[in-house]
């Protein structure tokens, strides 16, 4: 874990910062270029329909993945900080099971489904989301008896995941005429991301970044031990609270605009981890900048890969984010 | 007298072998869709449906009264809903279906159950229709199979008399009308070549999504939006969102309000590829009927 006290070779916060908002644009402008018919940019054809297309779906869409993958990324920092353990993350602590079965009994009991675009819908979505997310985390906790015991943690919440996302499939059976559409969620899917997902999860996102930002020295004294954050004067219970708020606010936000997908909050910290020489607040900001970046291209692969069909943008960051994970595993087994 | 013997026994072994030859010819035999020889000496008297739409079709056939257990979407005619259900494509109680003694299992090939049936002595028939030139084969094979082989073509034609009839009641001014068909919301449409698509082409309406995309693919929603249609076929659940989705406004059929969106009744005729494909040709053409009113 990189805290202000380590001299970690590498580059600054702000330089690396830097290079991601450049990639973020470069990826942009990339999303807004790529669509149903591959790589068609919309500066070559000036029609109205092409105009449209930019405007009402593509922007959007592509600020929309880098949205919830913002959220992923800034929710997985928060656990990975919070539970100091690398491998914490909103889908390995359950809380997007958690999520995905408060989405799924939202729709099957308002009888709605997961591509609803109406407002009220969608915050009733996100709301139930959020309410998912705490429950598996707080049932994660309570199974774990606290944060202390790493390994406890991590089987409490992959328990808690499975037996959400058995509860969540056993709620689509309910509703067969949504399955297809259920599915899809599950697996993740970015295609039908409009202004109203844009104007939802950025507040979302600038909230849930704020108060952990605000949380962040709190989770710099955590890592050096609970005893010594004591110590210092920091309020421990009041830092863990608001964090883990804010963890199920990013997490229920994403699942409900975005539905699940995995290894986003996994791999964006750690992407910027140990590159950084930074205190968590600077880490937080880094890893919702590579998480956007991360869902964005993920997101543009959906769309480009087969075209004009599509893949689930979850499979593609499962495929995506696993191998990367399998490769830094095989590295520091081969440095070590 | 010896004569008379001779003769009598002439006649005994034409009886005998006029008896033989009719059970050879009651014996039934039938290759199923994954390549499966099935023989039966009796048409099968206890049969398991795991598909809706093979429910529907031995029932038109009048072997309702044979079915013992069917899955769990299986809902018409109204006389299957009292029979035990039994599960749906990844769930099927394999211990129920044993237990109710089937002479045969119809299913289609992307039940989980398949294998396991087989496996335990069950005469699984494989059928899977997905054209309406499978719902004429799969007519004809499960009309042999309970032992009325020309219920098959009666069927086919029956359909295509009523489709040909829904097709005639589309005004003109509807030919060639720009269609998309929306199967479930992620979006899956319905392809050119599925069995939906045959009927679109029938009602003279152009499908946005080509043969080549597969029956059911998913699409990017910017393809429809790109695509333009004209006219929308989708669920009636989903009618109202339409406008609401990402640039959708824009597509001409929702600018005119041309969506026709259909009950969850009128999706189980519209979504099964059996008995009822004329009734659905006749939903579809209603609609067009009606979104092509009034205009010349």
């Amino acid at each position: 874990m990189s805290h202000g006290m380590d001299r970690v070779p590498g580059w600054r916060p702000w330089q690396v910062g830097l290079a991601l908002l450049v990639l973020t644009l470069a990826l942009l402008a990339v999303g807004v270029a790529v669509g149903s018919t591959g790589w068609s940019p919309p500066w070559r054809e000036a029609n109205a329909l092409a105009q449209q297309i930019l405007w009402e779906i593509r922007l959007p869409r592509s600020l929309g993945a880098w949205l919830a993958g913002a959220l992923l990324g800034l929710s997985g920092a928060v656990a990975q900080g919070l539970f100091r353990n690398p491998l914490a993350d909103p889908y390995l602590l359950g809380s997007s099971s958690g999520a995905a079965l408060g989405v799924a009994a939202f729709l099957v009991f308002t009888g709605t489904s997961p591509t609803v675009a109406d407002w009220a819908l969608r915050l009733g979505l996100t709301g139930a989301a959020f309410v998912g997310a705490v429950g598996a985390v707080l049932l994660t906790l309570s199974l774990a008896r606290g944060v202390q015991h790493t390994l406890r943690l991590l089987l409490g919440g992959v328990v808690v995941g499975v037996v959400m996302g058995a509860v969540a499939a056993l709620v689509m059976l309910l509703e067969p005429d949504t399955l297809r559409a259920m599915q899809a969620f599950t697996l993740g899917t970015t295609g039908f991301l409009g202004w109203g997902s844009v104007a939802l999860m950025a507040p979302v996102l600038a909230l849930a970044w704020g108060l952990s930002a605000l949380a962040s020295r709190g989770l710099d004294a955590l890592s050096l031990g609970d005893a010594t954050a004591r110590s210092l004067g920091v309020p421990m219970l009041a830092v863990r609270v608001v964090l883990v708020g804010a963890m199920a606010l990013a997490t229920g936000t994403a699942v409900a605009q975005a539905g699940l997908i995995s290894f986003v909050g996994l791999a964006a910290p750690h992407l910027v981890r140990g590159r950084v020489a930074g205190t968590h607040g600077a880490w937080l900001g880094l890893s919702v900048l590579a998480g956007g970046a991360l869902l964005l291209v993920a997101d543009v692969l959906a769309r480009w890969v087969w075209a004009p069909q599509e893949l689930p943008v979850g499979v593609i960051t499962a495929v995506v984010g696993g191998a990367y994970l399998l490769w830094r595993m095989h590295r520091q087994g081969s440095a070590s | 007298m010896s004569r008379v013997l001779t003769v009598w026994l002439a006649g005994l072994a034409l009886t005998v072998a006029a008896q033989v030859s009719q059970v050879a010819q009651a014996a039934i035999t039938l290759t199923d869709d994954r390549g499966a020889q099935h023989r039966w000496d009796q048409p099968p008297a206890r049969i398991v449906s795991l598909l809706p739409s093979l429910t529907e079709t031995l029932c038109d056939m009048g072997a309702c009264a044979r079915l013992v257990g069917v899955d769990r979407y299986s809902n018409f005619p109204a006389t299957v809903q009292a029979l035990p259900h039994l599960g749906g494509l990844d769930d099927v109680s394999v211990e129920r279906v044993v237990a109710l003694r089937p002479d045969v299992v119809v299913a289609s090939p992307s039940s989980r159950v398949v294998d396991r049936l087989s496996a335990l002595g069950i005469a699984v028939v494989v059928l899977d229709p997905r054209t309406q030139a499978d719902v004429e084969r799969v007519a004809l094979k499960l009309g042999q199979m309970v032992g009325q082989p020309e219920a098959g073509p009666r069927l086919w034609r029956r359909l295509q008399a009523q489709i040909g009839a829904a097709a005639q009641s589309v005004p003109p001014q509807a030919r060639g009308l720009r269609v998309y068909y929306e199967v479930d919301s992620a979006p899956y449409a319905a392809g050119a070549s599925s069995f939906i698509g045959d009927l679109l082409a029938q009602m003279g309406l152009v499908n946005i999504v080509p043969a080549n995309m597969g029956p059911f693919p998913k699409l990017n929603p910017e393809f429809v939006v790109r695509a333009d249609p004209q006219l929308i076929l989708v669920s009636a659940r989903q009618e109202q969102a339409l406008p609401q989705r990402p640039g959708w406004a824009g597509i001409s059929a929702v600018k005119q309000r041309h969506i026709c969106g259909f009950s969850a009744e009128q999706r189980d005729v519209l979504s099964r590829p059996g008995p009822r494909l004329g009734e659905a040709a006749h939903i579809m053409a209603a609609c067009v009927r009606r979104m092509t009113a009034g205009q010349p």
